[in-house]
């Protein structure tokens, strides 16, 4: 019986054992704070007040509509808005406690350690090995030792290992989309950053690619803090712990992944990651 | 989410999918509905054929069962619903598990229904069995009104109406108690009025279920197992 009149049997919602402990910002450790961000292109706002906390080794994806702001937004992490002429930034992003655009930041030391990467795969027209060996080059390490042992990890980190291992000084554009994608990650991670941009990592690419990129962004997240941009929610709601939905330059709804895809609280939300019009 | 509005996709093909599939469960409802009157009606004038033909219909029950299932992994499978349209999904399966345990039990009444023919009958034609019976039928109206209009407020409503059918039952169970002890010869009578009685006040909680998964459906909260308090609570106390 239903019965509420003999509640005996009834158990109680709140002692009700849930399997699945919700996830919530505010208890995690964070690594970047956006606060009360705007970005200009010339006289055009393409950013609104964007305030937003990302958890450190968790994996954040941003979801919304082509113009909506979300790969501007990740871009302005690595401070690769810098690079665009008219550009001018409000507010303050904080990682790991420091403003990265205090005037004391040095940008190449911030992109190493805020890696990027990019929808279309971009490995240099050099051997497998010094793709992933040069960042380290870069930094001075030339004992081949180390530079070994590196590319040996970031490549294993990176789960193509297996597949490059026998051809290492083999051209890395020889290789297939996937394995490339998979190759610029590794040199990514084989300066050890603590932040992994990925900018539509996997739109580029085959079904059964998308989902080794999909596996190792699970994986990595034990080590990384990852931030991703795509296009596709059904990615966005495999691969991530939160989940940020942007329209039009503002940030809409911010929560954990699970409550964005079944339940988020805003229309415009619900809308688009149910394919209606608004 | 708007009331009702399981419309406004993009894709026209999935609008459709979407609202057939609800009018399927509807009509599945509204089949079973038919079949706990008939059942019931055919206790009370002790009606042969009528019960007969409710225990025949049973298996199109089963089919549409079984038909709305499959329409639902095609949409799970093809469409990967979110949101609204996932817990529209979800709500569905549940619903039609619940109806389809409700066709069972009418199918339990009018079998006890042929049973009680053979028997010596009551003035009443027993009408603490039919006023169950419309109480039960109305619940399910009602729950599967509010589904059909996203309708939370109706929900609890049918949540409210279990707690009758559930002090019905009792004060039917305490009577054929003493029947029983007044007259021997009545037991095996008695027997199947309170056999007939339990089934309808398993309807009663599966129509209540059905309440539940449209506060679900509507709220994207899971008020099963809760005190009726909580479930009010739950579902009326955030606005969208």
């Amino acid at each position: 019986m239903n019965s509420d009149s003999g509640m005996t049997h009834a158990i109680k919602l709140d002692h009700l054992q849930r399997d699945r402990v919700r996830m919530d910002v505010e208890s995690e450790e964070i690594a970047i704070t956006v606060n009360d961000l705007s970005l200009y292109y010339g006289d055009s706002q393409a950013l609104n007040n964007i305030s937003i906390k990302i958890p450190k080794n968790r994996v954040t994806a941003f979801i919304g509509p082509s113009g909506c702001g979300k790969s501007t937004l990740l871009r302005c992490f690595n401070r690769m808005n810098d690079l665009i002429d008219g550009v001018r930034i409000e507010g303050e992003i904080n990682i790991y406690g420091e403003n990265i655009f205090d005037k004391s930041v040095n940008v190449a030391d911030l992109r190493r350690n805020v890696g990027m990467v990019f929808q279309k795969p971009n490995p240099f027209p050099k051997s497998i090995y010094e793709n992933v060996a040069y960042g380290l080059r870069i930094q001075g390490v030339n004992n081949r030792r180390v530079l070994d042992e590196a590319v040996e990890k970031a490549l294993k980190a990176a789960a193509i290992w297996d597949e490059v291992k026998d051809r290492l000084q083999e051209s890395a554009m020889g290789m297939s989309g996937g394995q490339q994608q998979r190759l610029v990650i590794a040199r990514s991670i084989a300066i050890e950053p603590e932040v992994l941009l990925l900018d539509e990592p996997a739109s580029a690419l085959d079904p059964i690619s998308t989902l080794k990129i999909e596996e190792l962004i699970y994986e990595l997240k034990s080590e990384y803090t990852i931030v991703i941009v795509t296009h596709n929610m059904q990615q966005a709601a495999r691969v991530s712990d939160y989940t940020a939905f942007m329209y039009m330059g503002d940030m809409i709804e911010y929560s954990d992944t699970n409550t964005i895809f079944t339940n988020p609280s805003k229309k415009q939300t619900e809308d688009y990651i149910t394919g209606r019009y608004g | 989410m708007e009331k009702g509005d399981i419309g406004h996709h993009i894709s026209k093909q999935y609008n459709a999918e979407l609202d057939e599939l609800r009018n399927r469960v509807l009509a599945m409802g509204g089949l079973i509905e038919k079949q706990i009157s008939d059942a019931v009606l055919a206790l009370a004038e002790a009606d042969r054929e009528l019960a007969e033909q409710v225990i025949k219909t049973d298996y199109q029950v089963n089919a549409m069962e079984v038909n709305i299932d499959e329409e639902c992994i095609q949409i799970l499978a093809r469409r990967q619903p979110a949101a609204s349209d996932l817990r529209l999904i979800v709500a569905v399966i549940k619903t039609i598990t619940d109806l389809e345990r409700i066709g069972d039990q009418a199918e339990k009444v009018a079998r006890m229904g042929l049973r009680l023919a053979e028997e010596e009958r009551p003035k009443d034609n027993y009408l603490e069995l039919q006023n169950m019976g419309k109480l039960v039928q109305e619940m399910l109206n009602h729950a599967l009104d509010a589904f059909a209009r996203m309708d939370v407020e109706a929900a609890i409503k049918v949540a409210h109406q279990d707690l009758n059918v559930d002090n019905q039952y009792e004060s039917i169970m305490r009577q054929r108690i003493t029947h029983m002890m007044e007259d021997p010869r009545s037991i095996t009578r008695s027997l199947d009025v309170m056999w007939a009685s339990r089934a309808l006040e398993r309807i009663g909680d599966h129509a209540r279920n059905i309440s539940e998964y449209v506060i679900y459906l509507v709220k994207g909260k899971d008020v099963r197992h809760t005190s009726l308090e909580q479930m009010e609570k739950t579902a009326l106390d955030q606005l969208k």
